[in-house]
């Protein structure tokens, strides 16, 4: 991988943890540099973003001028400049079509992503790694062939498809649990009430103090984070079998077995332990997968997050607004992975090299 | 696949899928199949979908007249009408065409570039090698839904018709997967160049290209079958994806399940499930019986998790000494 791009001779001043952290690090910035360059002269090549939003609504003339105003007219080479100039102070650029800058899209809507990123690992959590270590355990046996299926299925099941059929049964048919939206509307003016709110409408309600808003605004999480946290639980689930058969051959598993270890605690402490070390650098590769995941679930259940925003603004054929977040997205997953590299190197010093 | 044509069993014995099935056993010979079985009905699905499908997949009206819109299953249409007044069964038929042709187009483009860039990459290493596998591992690391979104927005605008629509999607999957096929192929070509016979082809005066396709590329193969496996599937969630987003092919173009998708979430709301059901299945149909399958394959290339047919027991003096 990446590391390789690097490989000078260790100094004795620093260690070799920190090192290898500056290297991760630094490797943010040609990761982000890249995907920018990407995405802003893919875009480009399309033509200048206000006839592709406007097109059919302004006369030649007004196109023409709204085009001299945005500066879309200069050579590329200069927007580009221009461009990296901003994203380097933060600024993404502002949306054509209702004129908000990127970052506080980010800054109302990015809360309501991550909470449904967390509802999602959640579920991953829970459901996929004991049902990976059982699989795993009873490898080659039947509940290992239903395991394996189920997991194969969540991975099958696009998102949008998993979102439509939980809501068509628990909130269409059962009525157990709402269609869509993050909370009822009354729950909604409650939680706008708070002052200065985290947008994490789980953390808001629980600052209300008020019991049915919490269990509104769970009601509400359940089929988003379901759909989203399933398909990454097969993930899990499978990553999760894969390593405790490896390790469930070792030598010291025998060795606890015979030292009349429970079979549970081989299992959970012995097997699994060593078998975490992989499952938390995959997680960073989650991470991206859940964000595109995101976008789908989002726009299935109607939740206000950064996704419903950029199917929203790709509806409207901004791409300004587009090409924004998508880059704002590239740097969020940039420093995640650099988070999970990070967990990864705590762990494992096997991985600091 | 590029398979050694020269050596000891028939050839049809060594082809990737016919080895693994028969060095396969029990459960994962049942995985195996039952893959391979889906995969073939999908295949014959939609290679016959002008026969089999009641209706055109844009077909609105018949000699009795419109075909109505949200027609409960039933029947002149066995699984009803859409919101759009198509008839399910025949787009949901007619959808297994679309998907294959964008599978196949994807699939072979992303090959051919991932593997001739890896291949150079790999052999010829330097600046150029660092350069590229920065700008694979920053792509790879990106969500690869997004990355085809601003590939369809780049292709066709946003909109497109039958076979322009099929292309964008292939080409804007086909974005995601280049990274990955170059990163296997460049660390398998990096591993080969160093062998002896590399050098042997060298010494003698062999050219670089001539090396690098028979002598490196032969032997720096071996994992594609399972990649493409996976990716085959991948290529019909991102399809799906790009779809439901309204980045699919219109429905008078060709019929898609994802675009399907997407204009059934009205309809779910209003309990009318059957617009959304039978697409939605065929999605989880065709990934499933396309995963078992390289699901078996990655199985059976790793000893770890190969079923053998006799199982070995582990020496019993390994576990007293570990006992200690």
């Amino acid at each position: 991988m990446t590391q390789a791009v690097v490989a000078a001779p260790r100094r004795s001043g620093l260690g070799g943890l920190w090192r290898y952290l500056l290297v991760r690090f630094l490797l943010i910035i040609p990761t982000v540099f890249i995907l920018v360059t990407l995405v802003f002269f893919l875009m480009r090549t399309t033509g200048d973003p206000i006839t592709a939003a406007l097109g059919d609504r302004l006369t030649p003339d007004q196109l023409q001028q709204r085009i001299h105003e945005a500066g879309y007219d200069r050579p590329l080479l200069l927007q580009y400049l221009e461009y990296l100039g901003q994203i380097f102070t933060g600024n993404f650029g502002t949306t054509i079509t209702d004129g908000r800058p990127i970052t506080e899209i980010l800054a109302s809507y990015g809360s309501a992503t991550l909470e449904l990123a967390f509802y999602a690992l959640v579920v991953a959590f829970v459901v996929g790694i004991p049902l990976g270590m059982l699989a795993g355990y009873l490898r080659d046996r039947w509940p290992d062939a239903v395991l394996r299926v189920f997991a194969i299925l969540a991975y099958a099941t696009p998102v949008f498809f998993a979102g439509l059929l939980l809501k068509l049964v628990f909130a269409v048919w059962l009525h157990v649990l709402p269609v869509s939206g993050r909370g009822s509307t009354r729950t909604e003016i409650d939680l706008s009430r708070v002052d200065s709110p985290t947008g994490v409408y789980l953390i808001d309600a629980i600052r209300t103090g008020n019991a049915s808003a919490v269990g509104d605004v769970l009601a509400h999480a359940v089929l988003p984070g379901l759909a989203l946290g399933l398909l990454t639980a097969g993930i899990f689930l499978r990553l999760v079998r894969t390593n405790v058969i490896g390790t469930l051959g070792r030598e010291y598993v025998d060795a606890g077995r015979s030292r009349g270890v429970s079979e549970f605690r081989l299992l959970t402490r012995h097997a699994f332990r060593p078998a975490l070390i992989p499952i938390v650098t995959v997680i960073g590769l989650q991470v991206a997968m859940l964000l595109g995941g995101a976008v789908l679930t989002e726009t299935t259940f109607e939740w206000k997050g950064l996704g419903f925003e950029l199917a929203y603004y790709l509806s409207k054929r901004d791409f300004v607004a587009v090409q924004g977040i998508v880059a704002l997205l590239a740097v969020i997953v940039a420093v995640t992975n650099f988070i999970v590299d990070l967990v990864a190197a705590a762990i494992d010093p096997r991985v600091r090299y | 696949m590029p398979e050694v044509r020269t050596g000891r069993a028939s050839l049809w014995r060594r082809l990737p899928v016919v080895r693994e099935l028969r060095q396969s056993v029990g459960l994962q010979r049942g995985m195996l199949v039952t893959g391979l079985v889906i995969t073939g009905f999908f295949v014959l699905v939609a290679l016959l979908a002008p026969l089999i499908a009641p209706y055109g997949y844009s077909q609105l009206r018949d000699e009795n007249g419109l075909f109505g819109a949200q027609q409960p299953p039933g029947g002149a249409h066995l699984l009803g009408t859409t919101v759009g007044g198509y008839d399910v069964l025949s787009r949901v038929i007619w959808g297994a065409q679309t998907a294959l042709l964008a599978i196949v187009v994807a699939i072979v483009l992303s090959v051919f570039l991932g593997v001739l860039l890896g291949l150079v990459s790999g052999y010829l290493g330097g600046w150029l090698d660092r350069v590229l596998v920065v700008i694979a591992d920053a792509v790879y690391a990106f969500p690869s839904l997004l990355l085809a979104i601003v590939a369809a927005i780049v292709i066709s605008g946003g909109q497109s018709g039958q076979w322009q629509g099929i292309l964008a999607a292939a080409i804007s999957i086909t974005v995601v997967f280049i990274p990955q096929y170059f990163r296997v192929v460049r660390a398998e070509v990096s591993r080969v160049k160093s062998e002896a016979f590399v050098e042997s082809a060298r010494v003698i005066g062999t050219s670089a290209p001539r090396i690098m396709l028979r002598h490196v590329l032969r032997n720096s193969t071996r994992t594609l079958p399972l990649i493409l496996t996976l990716n085959s599937s991948e290529a019909i969630l991102t399809l799906a994806g790009l779809g439901f987003l309204g980045f699919g092919i219109e429905p008078t173009g060709a019929a898609e399940w994802g675009y399907d998708l997407n204009r059934s979430v009205a309809d779910v709301s209003s309990g009318i499930w059957w617009t959304s059901i039978f697409p939605g299945l065929a999605i989880v149909l065709i990934v499933l019986g396309v995963t078992l399958v390289g699901e078996s394959l990655n199985d059976l290339a790793d000893p770890r998790l190969r079923t053998r047919r006799r199982a070995a027991p582990a020496p019993a003096e390994t576990i007293a000494e570990a006992a200690e």
